[in-house]
């Protein structure tokens, strides 16, 4: 008997989903629906002003156009200070976020306690937004560079170290083993068993944090913690949008600068 | 040099995986230990050097019962006992050269360690042994650029650069190919001889194990059944060796027929 002569009474029936599975899949539809209008009901957004949109923009383009490039030193100065802001945030984060990551990892953190700690530091300085940071660093050492540098430190301490505890609990036991059976004590098992094994993710890390943290710079000026956004807020506050047009094109060169020079250096590291 | 008393091994609350196994192993020479997966070879082994935590027993190494140490004192010990591994267990981003040295990371501080500024005596040695292994080409070569023969040779000079009193060999051959799996034994072998060095391995190949070593220990269900030259291991021996183990595949082995004789009905027209 071949395929082809098989005779069936009925034709086969198949269906990816069954009638209960169908009914289900539709409620979480209507549900989501309902979510949403709920959300746009209750948050009362003055439709006027969407309608008017296009020729708002249209607008404010006429007026940011051309970009006035007078004030071009105090810009590119500015945004050099933005550089440096996240690069020593960077820097200055790795101090507590590489103990952060060791405590953190539950095959290195030397108990409970210290576990509970590390996993608290991840959580807690990343769950604020650096801008929440920054206010309140303002609020401590007043506005400027300082308050900007701490606040974009603090916010990259929970991400790098959460990366790099990752990385610390998936090395390969096998070398730590090699080092245990050579009498070696924990400071060498982290030299020879871990370092060599983490050390890529840990630059990779860095660099991928060092690139969101100059985009992270670029706002703290709005709230007074130094960098391009001081300026920024300056030239909208007093109507030059041909200055703020500049300012704007100014971030989005280093933005993208700093992504191509992040995933160059990440590609070598790897 | 290494003598063990009714050791006994459980994981957990699981069954004992060693039995109350009772080895004495003199001086020099090579003794294999066999049988079928899960007759406690790897945990006798690492029961040794304290990689696995006895249950009770002791183990005498080079007069001291390695049993009770902990801390410093253990570290020590460990120090005195070389081991290969079935996986090399190398640092991959790390050097020949660093890999090698690591086996001294028992003897260094930290702080040299670090800055992997070894002895001049330490570094001497490791040039004598990477020449005697052939490997003098490759001192700062990455080991994960190596092949497998040449991975388990850094993995001998490294448990070598310990200055051992005796080495533990856990299936050193088991990831190599069959030509260079020979090698590495007779290697093993011939550096046995010439430091004057115990070893013990443990080994699947039962060819291997008459071929190199001067000793064989039959390992069953965590006791030992068989102990003596490897020209007394005939057939009878390895019979009650691997007599209704997994290893010999008899306890599956109905299933296996079984499996193919269903497979059989299905695949005939």
């Amino acid at each position: 008997m071949t395929l082809g002569e098989r005779e069936r009474a009925e034709p086969y029936r198949w269906q990816r989903f069954t009638l209960a599975e169908r009914l289900g899949r539709f409620l979480i539809y209507l549900v989501s629906a309902a979510i949403v209008f709920w959300a746009l009901r209750t948050l009362d957004v003055f439709w006027p002003w969407v309608w008017s949109a296009p020729t708002e923009i249209a607008d404010l383009f006429g007026r940011m156009t051309p970009p006035d490039l007078r004030r071009g030193d105090e810009i590119l100065r500015a945004m050099l200070e933005t550089i440096h802001i996240a690069t020593l945030a960077t820097f200055l984060s790795l101090f507590i976020a590489l103990p952060t990551a060791y405590i953190a990892a539950q095959n290195t953190t030397p108990n409970g306690v210290t576990l509970w700690i590390g996993r608290f530091i991840l959580v807690a300085t990343r769950s604020v937004n650096t801008i929440i940071w920054a206010l309140l660093f303002v609020a401590i050492f007043g506005p400027g560079v300082m308050a900007g540098i701490l606040a974009i430190a603090f916010r990259s301490i929970g991400f790098t170290a959460k990366l790099m505890a990752e990385a610390i609990e998936e090395i390969d036991r096998k070398p730590v083993e090699a080092v245990v059976a050579a009498g070696g004590d924990k400071g060498k098992i982290v030299l020879y068993g871990i370092v060599p094994q983490v050390l890529p993710t840990f630059l990779a890390v860095t660099i991928l944090r060092w690139d969101i943290n100059i985009r992270e710079s670029t706002v703290l000026g709005l709230v007074g913690a130094g960098g391009i956004g001081m300026i920024l807020q300056g030239a909208i506050d007093t109507f030059q949008w041909q200055t703020a047009a500049t300012i704007l094109i100014a971030i989005l060169i280093v933005v993208i600068l700093g992504e191509v020079v992040s995933s160059a250096l990440r590609k070598r590291v790897i | 040099m290494l003598r063990i008393t009714d050791l006994t091994k459980r994981y957990g609350t699981g069954e004992l995986v060693l039995k109350g196994l009772t080895l004495e192993i003199g001086g020099a020479g090579l003794t294999a230990i066999i049988g079928s997966s899960g007759a406690g070879k790897s945990t006798l082994l690492r029961c040794i050097n304290r990689l696995v935590e006895p249950t009770s027993g002791s183990i005498v190494v080079d007069g001291v019962d390695v049993t009770g140490l902990r801390g410093r004192r253990l570290r020590h010990a460990r120090r005195s006992i070389g081991m290969i591994f079935q996986g090399f267990n190398l640092i991959d981003r790390l050097s020949v050269m660093e890999n090698v040295l690591s086996g001294r990371l028992g003897y260094v501080g930290f702080a040299q360690a670090l800055t992997r500024r070894y002895p001049q005596a330490d570094i001497d040695r490791a040039f004598t042994l990477l020449e005697r292994v052939g490997l003098q080409d490759f001192v700062n070569t990455r080991a994960d650029t190596l092949s497998g023969g040449q991975r388990q040779r850094v993995g001998v000079v490294r448990a070598l650069m310990q200055d051992p009193k005796i080495l533990l060999a856990d299936e050193p051959t088991a990831s190599l190919d069959p030509k260079t799996s020979q090698q590495i034994m007779s290697l093993t072998r011939e550096l046995s001889e010439e430091l004057s060095l115990p070893v013990l391995v443990n080994i699947h190949n039962v060819h291997q194990a008459k071929e190199f070593a001067d000793r064989v220990v039959g390992l069953r269900y965590g006791t030992i059944i068989f102990d003596g030259a490897g020209s007394d291991l005939d057939d009878a021996a390895l019979d009650r060796i691997y007599e209704g183990t997994a290893g010999r595949g008899d306890e599956h082995g109905d299933e296996t027929v079984g499996a193919d004789a269903r497979g059989g009905t299905v695949a005939s027209p």
